[in-house]
């Protein structure tokens, strides 16, 4: 065993230096990519630290004393924290449970739909809101659920159904449904393309022999469609789960205002406000590693149960 | 014989009945679709209407989707007061500089990746998607910002979140799914390199998709302003979507009025309106143009490699 290591060893540096001078470039190319992602990313990984210690911004890294765990003993104790954990853990499962199905509906129903071109046009307008800001669908969502001067409200009272305007975006629970109801809105034309795509590959030999066996409309889409799209599906619910803990700060900046704040108040609003806006940098970096190490886990967490499914991994 | 004319004879009833079926609910799925279309649509037509009209139909309430007493005073304020025309310059000017940069750190690293024998190959893909699964958080990245100089500077838009994960895998995927790899051993075997392989080869016939990733590298920093407000306090150097953010959406310290400046011949109400027409209608216009590039890429995206 040991003569043959001493044998090969020369040999293989030799092909290892050879394979080298061949494929040199491609690691130069591969340098750029690495060496922006050390700059601007691994590079912060460092300031992780500030988690574990009294972080005082004057004092930098050095002046400031270390304090272990006490910070996150702080956050697990602190209402705060409590409140955004369970508006971040709520809305993103209520996001998952209304926005996961809905998508799948319209390709089936972008499917179904007979005329080419009318099914062209209305692909491109439902595609539309996922290129729009944030802000900008705030703004017009401004513009339509005002209590006063909003769209919705004066057509309701003028039609008599409401005397008052309903505060769609700044009582609560108005906002809660208008919220998750507008980023259903946002994305449903955009999540149906992937489903689209995986109904573009089933066999149309299936609604062939589904047709003779004489399946009407709805028993093909419920023995043929569904079961041919289940792997797009799950993939999809999984990885949809391993995002519960993420968070957007825009959609929820955009929305956010003094009334609703006991639900807009999540994970990334906390982290921005005790951390950017209070300067305790501390206690916002703690929970900023809490939420990137459960959602890491979550992640890892969904590419398993995805491959112990037999579908694709997500990694 | 006998037994196949009897099933046809049972057929031909029900296969009558399934086109009327079909007609009825191709009618109704036809309405839902357009429901929903709708709801992509009109939504902007009524604010569209609005920043055209007058500012007594507005306050009387009387404009719904059309136009009353059209005007252009509200955009002719928007120009006057200049906000918002510098801001969509310097937008324009960060989303050109960030795509340009996004898009050659992606090639060198989708191109390198896609190739099969490269040592390593496994390694440096983990490398560079691990910053996409675990994140060092807010405080860490704007200390970093911080150290490197960036804070309220262009750069900080332009550079940190110029290199996607994410993008750099639907161009590896591509490049894997339709470039052959006989194409890269006739390279070889005349004697190109891998430079040469690159441009002479692996460029050209990458067009579509640099055209997708492109899109998605633009449409991303045009519309993103987290950044801006986290990194940024100078006001001149704030991109557009904060700007509108800071306009339309905010009651706060921060909020910015263009009546300030601008002749006010505008309500808040018709001037908002155009406000947020004139920072939707660059993408609204170009959008119908590029939107298959961007369905292409969400198909390469879905089918990952």
């Amino acid at each position: 065993m040991a003569q043959k290591a001493v044998i090969n060893r020369p040999g293989k540096r030799r092909v290892f230096g050879v394979y080298f001078r061949n494929n040199w470039q491609l690691y130069l190319l591969l340098m750029i990519p690495v060496i922006f992602v050390i700059i601007f990313k691994y590079a912060a990984y460092p300031g992780l630290r500030i988690a574990f210690m009294n972080y005082k911004p004057a004092k930098g890294f050095d002046g400031s004393p270390w304090v272990g765990w006490q910070t996150f003993e702080k956050i697990f104790r602190d209402k705060d924290f409590h409140r955004a954990l369970r508006n971040s853990l709520a809305f993103n499962f209520l996001d998952l449970a209304i926005g996961f199905p809905v998508p799948i509906i319209l390709a089936l129903l972008l499917n179904e739909l007979r005329f080419p071109r009318y099914k062209k046009i209305s692909q491109t307008v439902l595609y539309l809101p996922h290129f729009l800001s944030w802000v900008i669908i705030a703004s017009v969502a401004l513009n339509l659920f005002k209590p006063e001067t909003g769209l919705i409200n004066i057509l309701m009272k003028n039609a008599g159904w409401i005397e008052e305007g309903i505060p769609f975006l700044t009582e609560k629970w108005h906002w809660a449904v208008t919220y998750l109801l507008l980023g259903v809105w946002q994305n449903m034309g955009w999540g149906s393309i992937i489903y689209l795509a995986a109904i573009t590959g089933i066999d149309a030999e299936l609604y062939e022999a589904a047709t003779i066996d004489g399946a009407g409309r709805w028993r093909k889409i419920w023995s043929v469609t569904l079961p041919c799209i289940r792997g797009t599906m799950v993939t999809l619910l999984i990885m949809n789960l391993g995002r519960v803990m993420g968070s957007n700060f825009e959609r929820l900046d955009a929305f956010g205002n003094v009334q609703v704040k006991e639900f807009q108040y999540q994970l990334a609003i906390y982290i921005y406000e005790k951390g950017l806006a209070g300067a305790n940098f501390s206690r916002a970096t703690a929970v900023g590693l809490f939420q990137s190490l459960t959602g890491l886990l979550l992640v890892l967490g969904s590419d398993w149960v995805s491959k112990k499914l037999g579908e694709d991994g997500l990694l | 014989m006998q037994n196949t004319s009897k099933l046809v004879q049972e057929k031909k009833p029900s296969l009558w009945k399934g086109i009327n079926r079909v007609r009825v609910s191709d009618f109704v799925i036809a309405l839902v679709i357009l429901l929903l279309s709708l709801t992509c649509i009109l939504p902007f037509i009524h604010v569209a209407a609005k920043s055209i009209s007058s500012n007594t139909a507005v306050l009387s309430k009387a404009v719904y989707l059309w136009p009353k007493d059209i005007n252009l005073d509200a955009y002719a304020s928007i120009f006057k007061d200049g906000q918002l025309t510098y801001s969509m310059g310097y937008t324009v000017l960060v989303t050109v500089l960030f795509t340009l940069i996004g898009m050659i750190v992606t090639i060198c690293a989708a191109y390198p990746l896609s190739i099969k024998g490269l040592k390593g190959r496994s390694f440096f893909s983990f490398f560079l998607m691990f910053t996409m699964y675990f994140s060092a958080g807010l405080i860490p990245e704007y200390l970093l910002m911080s150290s490197l100089g960036l804070l309220n500077t262009m750069w900080v838009l332009v550079l940190p979140l110029a290199f996607s994960p994410y993008n750099m895998l639907i161009m590896r995927s591509f490049l894997v799914s339709t470039i052959p790899e006989s194409l890269y051993e006739a390279a070889k075997l005349d004697g190109a390199s891998h430079f040469q392989t690159l441009f002479k080869i692996v460029l050209p016939l990458s067009k579509p998709i640099i055209a997708t990733l492109s899109l998605f590298y633009a449409v991303g920093r045009w519309n993103a302003y987290a950044d801006a407000k986290y990194y940024i306090t100078t006001k001149a150097l704030q991109p557009l979507q904060y700007l509108l953010s800071n306009m339309v959406l905010s009651s706060g310290s921060d909020a910015i009025s263009l009546s300030e400046n601008a002749a006010v011949v505008s309500t808040p109400e018709v001037l908002q309106a155009a406000t947020i027409m004139f920072a939707t209608l660059p993408i609204i216009m170009v959008y119908p143009f590029v939107q298959k590039y961007f369905v292409k890429g969400a198909m390469i995206g879905a089918v990952k490699g």
